[in-house]
């Protein structure tokens, strides 16, 4: 049994709750025990370093510096909060003048899908993986922050990753080459201009229809509020209405370790992913 | 026109003003246009990220702070990875909100700032973003209200939106963290 604190942020305890649910089931079953940050804040997301430096440092240390008191790394499945910890430890070691008393990092933080990636955590899946996802089309979308900055990511291939793509293909899914895997989907612009949304998320949708495609497949509480929620007008090259799944992958983990509660989480979202899984023959 | 130690003209202040503030030489940008070219945003921008670095070395200060580009830039860092020359701009879109906001300069997009206001105050006030509460106070201040309401209402149905805002113990502390900063006393 692994020993991990878990920072689940905000959108997990919120819009985000399936991803929060999927994520604890599949790490109970790879044996990663959780533990949840006690009295964990906001990370101050993009509000904080859009507009204050030293806030957008010190909010995320403070979680750190919970996190330091044990003995254990933290896994973040939220990517733009990973972002922020990453920034915030650079930030700290930049800028000690931002904070009251000096940050000493005793915390080794991970993204859950880097986390998942790792050779070890592989090897577990591999012997877990009990309902192979036979027949599934799947476009890994990564977005921006599972990939950049590269050099607080530590991702090399942040133009075109495929990490997740090697993860999905483990579960037994393929995943479709298509060129929108790092693309925008306008993020937190969805409460200001909810038009640039919509036009960048429906191009991402259309392209990952226009791959071959069944399903998308992200690891960002953003991109799949986002991608999940604006489909309303989508349409293929010849005016066809068409919707296509957005999946978190500790979902398509679930799915295939055959996870009694995965309908449950799939139930949440507002494109419904049941027909096409049933359609497969695999829910 | 002054020169800097390395013999660079740099000629004026608002171009020093900003190197110093994000840390980031825009001197060494030669108009390539690759930020834009791979910029998502770009048509929603009334200055291409190229011409915001250009603006800068021109000096226009309030043409560049009040400009929309600072605040519809999605901060997804495409144009910093894909800079020949190693210019972080996202970088300095951030430093170009954070002056913005202290010159006290009308935004281009003033919905945008007030966004990322009622953000941290939310965070202020409770330490988490409870999320129904942030949309509601963001809808007071623009008065659009309808805006989304039947997805509201399909997230609801689905179990993703909570009503109450979680209890927990850290609300005083996250507060006058809020306070230092807002002092500046740690800075």
């Amino acid at each position: 049994m692994k020993e991990a604190t878990y920072y689940p942020g905000c959108s997990l305890h919120g819009t985000a709750r399936e991803y929060d649910e999927s994520f604890r089931g599949v790490s109970k079953l790879l044996e990663v025990n959780l533990h949840e940050l006690e009295d964990w804040t906001c990370c101050g997301s993009t509000s904080a370093h859009c507009t204050d430096e030293a806030l957008s440092v010190a909010l995320p240390v403070r979680n750190l510096n919970l996190a330091g008191k044990y003995d254990r790394e933290m896994i973040v499945p939220c990517v733009a909060c990973y972002s922020r910890f990453k920034a915030a430890q650079q930030g700290a070691k930049e800028h000690p003048e931002y904070l009251p008393t000096p940050y000493e990092e005793k915390v080794a933080v991970h993204y859950a899908l880097d986390f998942f990636c790792d050779s070890s955590m592989i090897e577990a899946l591999k012997t877990k993986t009990a309902k192979p996802l036979s027949g599934l089309k799947v476009a890994c979308y990564y977005g921006c922050l599972a990939v950049r900055p590269p050099d607080l990511t530590g991702v090399k291939q942040y133009e075109n990753p495929d990490h997740m793509d090697r993860l999905m293909e483990i579960l037994g899914a393929e995943a479709v080459p298509w060129s929108y895997k790092t693309d925008c989907c306008g993020a937190s612009l969805v409460m200001t201009r909810t038009d640039i949304v919509i036009t960048l998320s429906q191009k991402i949708l259309s392209m990952a229809l226009e791959a071959g495609a069944d399903c998308i497949v992200t690891g960002c509480t953003m991109c799949h509020a986002n991608l999940d929620t604006r489909q309303a007008s989508l349409s293929d090259a010849s005016g066809n209405k068409n919707k296509i799944p957005v999946f978190y992958f500790t979902e398509l983990m679930g799915l295939a370790m055959g996870h009694r509660e995965v309908k449950k989480w799939l139930s949440r979202h507002v494109t419904d992913p049941i027909k096409l899984l049933s359609s497969k023959g695999l829910l | 026109m002054n020169m800097n130690e390395s013999g660079m003209q740099t000629g004026s202040s608002f171009l020093e003003e900003i190197i110093r503030e994000s840390n980031v030489d825009i001197r060494a940008c030669y108009q390539c246009q690759k930020c834009s070219a791979g910029c998502p945003v770009v048509s929603a921008m009334d200055m291409y990220p190229n011409q915001v670095i250009r603006q800068i070395q021109y000096g226009r200060r309030e043409k560049v702070l009040g400009s929309k580009s600072i605040w519809v830039c999605a901060s997804c860092h495409t144009c910093s990875v894909r800079c020949p020359n190693d210019i972080d701009f996202a970088k300095v879109m951030d430093t170009l909100r954070h002056i913005a906001l202290r010159s006290g300069i009308i935004a281009g997009e003033k919905d945008v700032p007030v966004f990322h206001m009622v953000f941290l105050e939310s965070i202020k006030r409770t330490g988490r973003i409870h999320e129904l509460s942030l949309i509601l106070r963001f809808k007071l201040k623009t008065r659009d209200f309808l805006k989304d309401a039947g997805l509201g209402w399909q997230m609801f149905r689905r179990g993703k939106i909570k009503i109450l805002p979680q209890v927990y113990s850290a609300r005083r502390e996250i507060k006058e963290l809020f306070n230092t900063y807002e002092k500046g006393a740690a800075q």
